[in-house]
């Protein structure tokens, strides 16, 4: 187990942020771009998923999953719900809109995201006519995201990056390793001009473009994966 | 300005059931639309294009969606019963408790009762995990939020009614009031609030229902 201690100094133990994950998840991710956003300091440490440390599941012992995040002792588990704690618990730089009507909406994509974003990592898990019907699926919804979700704006957020950018990270950099891993292009930039313009625009926005994972290692890593279920079959 | 709230919903589900709970505690004068899902109304696919479900909640013309997301709105449009609580660390703490239910509780319920024969056993078993851990969670309080009713108790309509109802209408067992004492108090309690009872739909009718739509021929959703 690994830690990284972020710059900025910690003035309490009551303070005192830490975020447990792995390095290349896109759910870890979420919560690391809203902890930059606000400028919040923290200490990083990276889990096992084979071998979850004894501390992972104290803070999370209903689902035994990163990322958690601990503030002053204090775990809070599920991604997005961890973003909204960090946007509540500091709440300059808001990453929710203030209007009760636009953050309903922000929060509905943000669900969206949730339910749906699941469907392109299921690709490395099936084979055959189930990963046809996958790939149908996925296109289907990048198309709902792009025409209902974004429409004319440039961020989901409008012109700032937001919450639902945050939840939609995973389609600016993973499925990119994603489609390379697979042989697959899905976000083909004729079919879906704004969400693929999006994923540009997304990934140079300062805080983004610095915490990414390693795109290489990346591929490494998803490559085994597929390999692995295939040799399972 | 006269304020208009609009709820699309269909008797019989939880997740409609949630929404006027809410708007209950609240004192919200709303409209009811009851929804045929066989044949979906224009309004609600004008609403809802995305999901074209239920429920739809329209203020003044808007449609908010997504069960958990109207509650949240709910909240933060209208003063006086608090759902959610203040403090960010409880917020995201009923927040998580709420996605349990949704994610992991209701499935495994309703897969238990009405899913395919080979999957039931398996999901009774799930059903036994995740009531448990709800269980520990209510620890040495009435309900989930406290004193009063909150938001994963208003999420835990699939628990406190719909899981007796189910219960029933597929003859399976699925509460063991040894092994969940905790719980069936809550439900006792939870059914006892009149705001709820107010909410929730006739219990013979919606076993009926059930009966024929998932027992009588093939279960086709």
């Amino acid at each position: 187990m690994t830690s990284y201690l972020c710059k900025g100094n910690q003035s309490s133990m009551a303070d005192q942020v830490k975020l447990h994950g792995t390095w290349s998840s896109p759910f870890v991710y979420r919560v690391i771009w809203a902890l930059k956003l606000k400028g919040v300091p923290y200490e990083y440490v990276e889990e096992d998923l084979f071998k979850k440390s004894p501390l992972l599941q104290q803070y999370n012992p209903v689902n035994k999953k990163i990322p958690v995040l601990v503030h002053g002792g204090k775990p809070v588990c599920e991604s997005m719900i961890i973003v909204e704690y960090i946007d509540q618990t500091w709440p300059h730089n808001p990453l929710l809109p203030t209007d009760p009507y636009e953050k309903a909406m922000a929060r509905f994509w943000v669900k969206f995201a949730e339910d749906k974003g699941s469907i392109i990592g299921s690709l490395f898990r099936v084979s055959g006519e189930e990963h046809e019907k996958a790939i149908k699926e996925s296109l289907e919804m990048l198309k709902i995201v792009e025409e209902h979700g974004l429409g004319e704006k440039t961020f989901f957020g409008g012109d700032k990056i937001g919450i639902v950018d945050i939840a939609f990270g995973a389609f600016s950099h993973w499925l990119g390793v994603i489609e390379e891993t697979l042989g697959l292009e899905l976000l083909q930039p004729n079919a879906f001009p704004r969400l693929h313009a999006w994923t540009k625009n997304f990934k140079e926005v300062p805080v983004i473009k610095d915490n990414l994972p390693d795109r290489d290692k990346m591929l490494v890593q998803l490559k085994g994966i597929r390999e692995m279920y295939l040799a399972s079959k | 300005m006269a304020e208009e709230v609009v709820l699309f919903g269909t008797r019989g589900s939880p997740y409609t059931c949630r929404i006027e709970i809410a708007l209950k505690l609240k004192g919200v004068q709303y409209k009811y639309i009851d929804e045929d899902l066989a044949n979906k109304s224009p309004s609600l696919l004008k609403y809802n294009p995305v999901h074209k479900k239920v429920p739809v909640l329209v203020h003044n013309g808007k449609p908010v969606l997504e069960s958990l997301v109207i509650l949240e709105y709910i909240d933060e449009t209208w003063q006086g019963y608090p759902i959610l609580p203040e403090d960010p660390y409880e917020r995201a703490t009923a927040r998580f408790w709420a996605k349990f239910i949704d994610e992991k509780c209701f499935p495994a319920i309703f897969k238990s009762c009405w899913g395919e024969e080979r999957e039931r056993e398996k999901a009774v078993e799930e059903v036994s995990v995740v009531l448990k851990i709800l269980e520990d969670e209510l620890k040495e309080k009435k309900f989930f939020g406290g004193e009063n009713v909150g938001l994963v108790d208003i999420v835990a309509v699939v628990i406190g009614f719909s899981l007796g109802v189910y219960e029933e209408a597929a003859r399976v067992e699925l509460l063991n009031k040894e092994k969940l004492p905790r719980l069936c108090n809550w439900i006792d309690d939870f059914l006892s609030n009149s705001f709820i009872k107010e909410s929730l739909p006739p219990r013979d009718k919606l076993i009926a229902y059930l009966r024929n739509r998932f027992r009588s021929g093939n279960a086709s959703k």
